[in-house]
């Protein structure tokens, strides 16, 4: 198979089953040759997803945890997409405000948790704060760009058509930007994703980032650490599939450039 | 010459264009003056960069003279207007819409009967039947080109402004497309300013020829094309036609 040829069908499925099978088997006899008594096989993590199912707690952390991201990425696109927009249509308040957000953007999250929790204290609000910053500049810059890449020609049919600025923003340079703010988006949920669980490790005590740390601190569970880690992977690459899915749509589909 | 008076249309008086980059001015048009008459078709033709999409441009308002006056029914040119609407090379229609809402784009304050009842007119005019909900990326060059046409008709303007529409075609549907145009422009009547590079689809399309010359462009010739439609392109007087602008523009039995 050469990277030209089309993939048959069954083959989409089976290559990557079979490697997700050798890493499993490779893991679980890492496990058994070393003899390691702390680090848990896969069998024991099965287990251990299944303890937690059974303890009711696996279900109400994903919850904390999906509803902190729901709210700070939430919030990020609601004040990001206007921002951003408005920056793209106006360049000189772009400059104005450009030179702080390229300083803040790239500060880790991570680095805010201190000031975090100055300004809010312990608790559900530091971490949603945290989940915000994470998400928000993705946000704006890719709102800045997706304005200022819009075709003049587009802009020219819009004011032909006799648009007002406002009707010129919502109906030809906003879905025009579309495409590119959804990649910003995509790429802002991944952020979130990463930052909710570092946050939950240290102000709060309920989510998928608190069971993480909560399990290796009460008794080294680490099959609950990895139990916890594989249900943040799945959730993450779940979402993702979910943004994925948004570019397909007709609308924007034509900005992605892999139509047929 | 002038074409059978029904009065003036569009009147460019003394129109000068200079480009400023970096400090370095570059002078584009030079004193042009130019009348269409209503209902009229105007080809503009010239060596390639002389200045014709610079003068369309601002014939509809995107660019404003250094110096001198659009004037359209008399009143000053100060911007685009949805009387009269520019077609791009088929990279104008907005590829989030579909064809019927690319056709309907211009047509928000109509009522939504009323709106459909002109979509769907300008879909059959333009041939697009069967392709209401597809999307632009799903269309052909010509067909793409066909729904821009279709866009800037469907707001009944007064005026179309089209810069090299078909130069982006093959040859086969450039020809289908000038026929098409010539059906619509004689079933609608509206003035049609239209910018090209190829000399044998001005003297197929236009009622006058606009010769321009090299940058900065001046008006060299205005050719009276007294062929009526359908016009037979081996007839003795459409090659002479031809051949006359070929060599005004120097470039006449030189391949």
């Amino acid at each position: 198979m050469n990277s030209l040829a089309t993939p048959q069908k069954w083959e989409k499925f089976a290559w990557p089953l079979i490697a997700s099978g050798l890493l499993l088997a490779l893991w679980h006899y890492s496990v058994l040759w070393t003899g390691t008594k702390v680090f848990p096989s896969p069998l024991n993590v099965e287990k251990g997803i299944l303890e937690l199912f059974h303890k009711h707690v696996l279900w109400s952390n994903i919850g904390s945890s999906l509803g902190r991201v729901a709210i700070g990425f939430g919030a990020a696109t609601m004040i990001g997409i206007p921002l951003g927009l408005t920056l793209g249509w106006y360049p000189a308040l772009n400059q104005v405000v450009n030179p702080v957000m390229q300083i803040m953007r790239p500060i880790s999250p991570i680095a805010w948790i201190p000031v975090a929790i100055i300004f809010f204290g312990v608790g559900d609000h530091p971490a949603i704060f945290l989940i915000f910053l994470g998400a928000f500049f993705p946000i704006v810059v890719a709102c800045i760009n997706g304005v200022s890449n819009v075709p003049s020609v587009y802009r020219r049919a819009g004011r032909n058509f006799g648009l007002a600025p406002a009707q010129l923003l919502a109906k030809v340079v906003f879905p025009a930007a579309l495409p590119q703010i959804i990649v910003g988006l995509r790429l802002a949920f991944g952020i979130a994703w990463l930052v909710v669980v570092a946050a939950e490790m240290v102000a709060v005590d309920s989510g998928l980032g608190y069971l993480v740390i909560d399990s290796r601190n009460s008794g080294k569970r680490y099959d609950l650490v990895v139990a916890a880690m594989l249900m943040i992977g799945v959730i993450g690459l779940a979402f993702d599939l979910v943004f994925r899915r948004l570019e397909t749509i007709k609308s924007v589909r034509w900005g992605f450039g892999n139509e047929s | 010459m002038t074409p059978p008076a029904t009065g003036t249309k569009l009147r460019a008086e003394h129109v000068h264009m200079v480009f400023t980059r970096d400090g370095k001015s570059t002078p584009v048009l030079e004193d042009m003056s130019l009348d269409v008459s209503e209902g009229e078709f105007v080809c503009l033709v010239g060596p390639s960069g002389c200045g014709k999409s610079t003068l369309l441009n601002t014939m509809a308002g995107f660019l404003s003279p250094t110096s001198g006056t659009i004037s359209i029914d008399g009143e000053i040119v100060r911007g685009p207007d949805r009387r009269r609407i520019f077609v791009f090379q088929e990279r104008g229609v907005f590829p989030w819409l579909t064809v019927q809402g690319n056709i309907g784009f211009g047509l928000a304050k109509l009522s939504r009967a009323e709106r459909e009842k002109r979509i769907a007119h300008y879909i059959k005019m333009v041939g697009l039947e069967g392709f209401e909900e597809a999307y632009p990326s799903e269309l052909s060059g010509g067909m793409k080109q066909r729904l821009e046409v279709a866009r800037a008709l469907a707001v009944d303007p007064d005026m179309l402004y089209l810069d090299e529409p078909f130069g982006a075609l093959d040859s086969i549907t450039r020809l289908i497309m000038r026929g098409e145009l010539l059906r619509i422009w004689q079933a609608e009547r509206k003035t049609i300013v239209f910018v090209t590079h190829d000399i044998d689809e001005a003297v197929q399309l236009a009622d006058r020829v606009v010769v321009m010359s090299a940058r900065p462009a001046t008006i060299q010739q205005i050719v009276q094309v007294d062929i009526p439609h359908p016009r037979d392109i081996s007839s003795p007087r459409y090659l002479e036609l031809r051949d006359g602008i070929l060599q005004q523009i120097g470039l006449a039995h030189k391949i």
